[in-house]
């Protein structure tokens, strides 16, 4: 059983999403238990979308990290409801502009780490500033609500569980394909175990790397649209817990913070837990300082008995 | 004789002429634009917010000393400052354990992230959580009043110096003889330049690495106090901007991710610029919405100069 999990890394987050669910569930008696969880896979799938650029970004190994994602989310959020006016007719628009801020993110990002040589935790964070504030300007001007095409998608379910969830889910699949069978998806995995070993291998690190941050500004983007239209409408604030959440589905995951291995499916076990806290929190009437205060505590000690576990 | 070469040697530290350069500049372009800023009351008021500003810079450039980055300094100011304006008004002695238990929980996550090998980022990071959630359940809305003789020390008015420029001189020379004149500070920038050589001399990592956040701990401390004198109030919200002012200023200020190179007066100069960003955008008529590009940006424009001129030279 143990080596059967040792080569699964994804289990334990499961596992332990299963059990909080449980105990949450039991403590009011099994009433809206299913209901419970599909909300909390709802939410869970902001933090995997966002999850899902971060852990590529780690898995290209040290030093290599995301910080512009709140930033990115704002930018896109805002400029997607912008341009699309609150109508169906200016949604093609709205997502087009939402997620060329994504693309040109990860470009800028990946100008100030490669073209530039500046270490990515600054330049990514820096760059968040600049979004973040661009967002702020830009907010000035526009309160729309999100066009009711892309909030009737955000809200629809299929056999009871949100439809963003699933579309997701396969997302998730397709990554975790691509890693495994693709040029780039191999490339990347070995740069993170190794640079100088692929470099020297002739594997095109640059290009590698490189695409992994535009991917990460799409999927910040793209979380950030969605959630915007989950939420009815952009807000200044509604990236700003997603930096952490990002980093934490990775860790709690079982991704490698040095990089060099990913586990997508890890990202919904770790990010259904920390949700499934959250209700579980709400249930006992904890309130926000509190539940803060758990989420951190949870992602450090995690992170610590991770590194325990693993040379 | 020896004063002459300290002050040489505070000359030629990489990067300290340029920030100062800097530094003189922006306020001479302040002062074109409005004359009566060139005055003790002007200074006063253009710079009061540097204080916090200094402090957290400070507690930055020890965590950059260890080859670490801290996410969470920002919010331990917030934390500092709910405590300072509700226990430390209303029981001074519980304000006191709190404010110095938190220094030593500081010390503590230099400690497991030193015993771990983990990494700073995430760490700091998920700390940043802790301090945000400790500082809403201290001090759930805005509010609270900050104790009578922190608001009377913020509002004190030196002779000849402007306070924030005493705070500025005093906390930057405590920082420099601590950090790059003592023995010890040299096995302190030594374990983010070259820690096993720190460890080949016989001293501990672990005591070193938990010097330097104890050191973080206290002067984000000092940096939330201060904001409390100068706010007179709580928010739990209030120091969320100094995350990123305070690694701008460190890096301005000459100070690198790399290799322990850190200058405290350099990150004291810097704390200055970053303030000075806010005021410069202003007088030029520019909305404060940017206030966060200018910061980055700057940041940003630093760090590629110095990339450019390595590759040059290299």
């Amino acid at each position: 059983m143990m080596r059967w999990a040792e080569r699964r890394p994804w289990v334990w987050s499961f596992l332990a999403a299963g059990l909080v669910w449980a105990l949450t569930s039991a403590s009011v008696g099994g009433q809206g238990a299913f209901a419970s969880l599909a909300v909390a896979l709802e939410f869970a799938t902001f933090a995997v979308i966002v999850g899902l650029g971060q852990m590529l970004v780690i898995t290209a190994g040290p030093g290599n990290i995301d910080l512009s994602i709140p930033g990115v989310m704002t930018l896109a959020a805002y400029l997607a409801t912008g341009l699309a006016k609150g109508t169906d007719g200016g949604l093609a628009a709205g997502l087009a502009a939402g997620l060329a801020v994504g693309l040109a993110a990860g470009l800028f990002n990946l100008l100030l780490i490669q073209g530039l040589a500046i270490p990515p935790m600054v330049g990514t964070l820096a760059a968040g500033f600049i979004f973040q504030s661009m967002a702020i300007a830009y907010s000035r001007h526009s309160h729309a609500k999100p066009a009711p095409a892309l909030v009737g998608f955000v809200n629809a379910h299929l056999l009871g569980l949100p439809l963003v969830t699933l579309v997701f889910v396969g997302v998730s699949a397709l990554v975790a394909q691509m890693l495994r069978r693709t040029v780039f998806g191999r490339s990347l995995l070995a740069i993170g175990q190794n640079r100088r070993a692929a470099r020297l291998a002739g594997l095109a690190v640059g290009a590698t790397v490189g695409l992994v941050y535009v991917l990460a500004g799409l999927c910040s983007a793209l979380a950030g649209i969605l959630l915007a239209a989950n939420s009815g409408g952009a807000a200044l604030n509604m990236g700003s817990d997603y930096l952490l959440s990002s980093i934490a589905v990775v860790v709690l995951g079982g991704t490698a913070i040095a990089g060099g291995q990913a586990v997508p499916a890890g990202l919904w076990g770790a990010a259904a837990l920390l949700d499934l806290i959250v209700t579980m929190l709400n249930v006992l009437h904890v309130g926000a300082g509190l539940r803060y205060v758990v989420t951190g505590l949870i992602i450090i000690a995690v992170l610590a008995l991770a590194r325990g576990r693993a040379p | 004789m020896a004063a002459e070469a300290r002050a040489r040697r505070l000359a030629l530290r990489p990067g300290l002429a340029l920030p100062a350069l800097a530094f003189l500049l922006m306020l001479g372009a302040i002062i074109a634009a409005e004359p009566r800023v060139a005055s003790y009351f002007g200074l006063t008021v253009l710079l009061g917010f540097a204080m916090p500003a200094i402090f957290a810079a400070l507690a930055q450039m020890a965590v950059i000393a260890a080859g670490d980055i801290d996410l969470g300094i920002g919010p331990f100011l917030s934390l500092v400052n709910c405590i300072a304006a509700t226990w430390l008004t209303d029981r001074p002695a519980a304000g006191l354990a709190a404010l110095a238990g938190l220094v030593a929980l500081y010390a503590a996550m230099g400690a497991l992230i030193h015993a771990r090998a983990l990494p700073a980022i995430v760490v700091t990071l998920g700390a940043s959580f802790v301090w945000l959630g400790l500082a809403i359940l201290v001090l759930p809305t805005p509010g609270g009043a900050a104790p009578a003789w922190l608001a009377a020390v913020a509002a004190w008015r030196p002779p000849l110096l402007p306070l924030p420029l005493l705070v500025g001189l005093l906390a930057g020379a405590a920082a420099e003889w601590l950090l790059m004149r003592g023995a010890y500070g040299v096995v302190l920038r030594g374990i983010g330049g070259n820690p096993r050589a720190v460890a080949r001399g016989g001293w501990s990592l672990l005591r070193a690495r938990m010097s330097l956040y104890a050191a973080a701990g206290l002067a984000g401390v000092l940096g939330g106090l201060a904001l409390t004198g100068l706010d007179t109030s709580g928010d739990a919200t209030v120091g969320g901007q100094y995350t990123l002012v305070s690694i701008a200023a460190v890096i301005v200020g000459g100070g690198e991710f790399t290799g322990g190179v850190v200058s405290p007066a350099g990150a004291v100069l810097g704390a200055f610029i970053m303030l000075l960003t806010g005021s410069l955008l202003s007088f030029l008529d520019v909305s404060t919405d940017w206030q966060l590009s200018a910061q980055g940006g700057i940041l940003i424009l630093v760090l590629a100069a110095r990339a450019l001129r390595r590759r040059g030279r290299a």
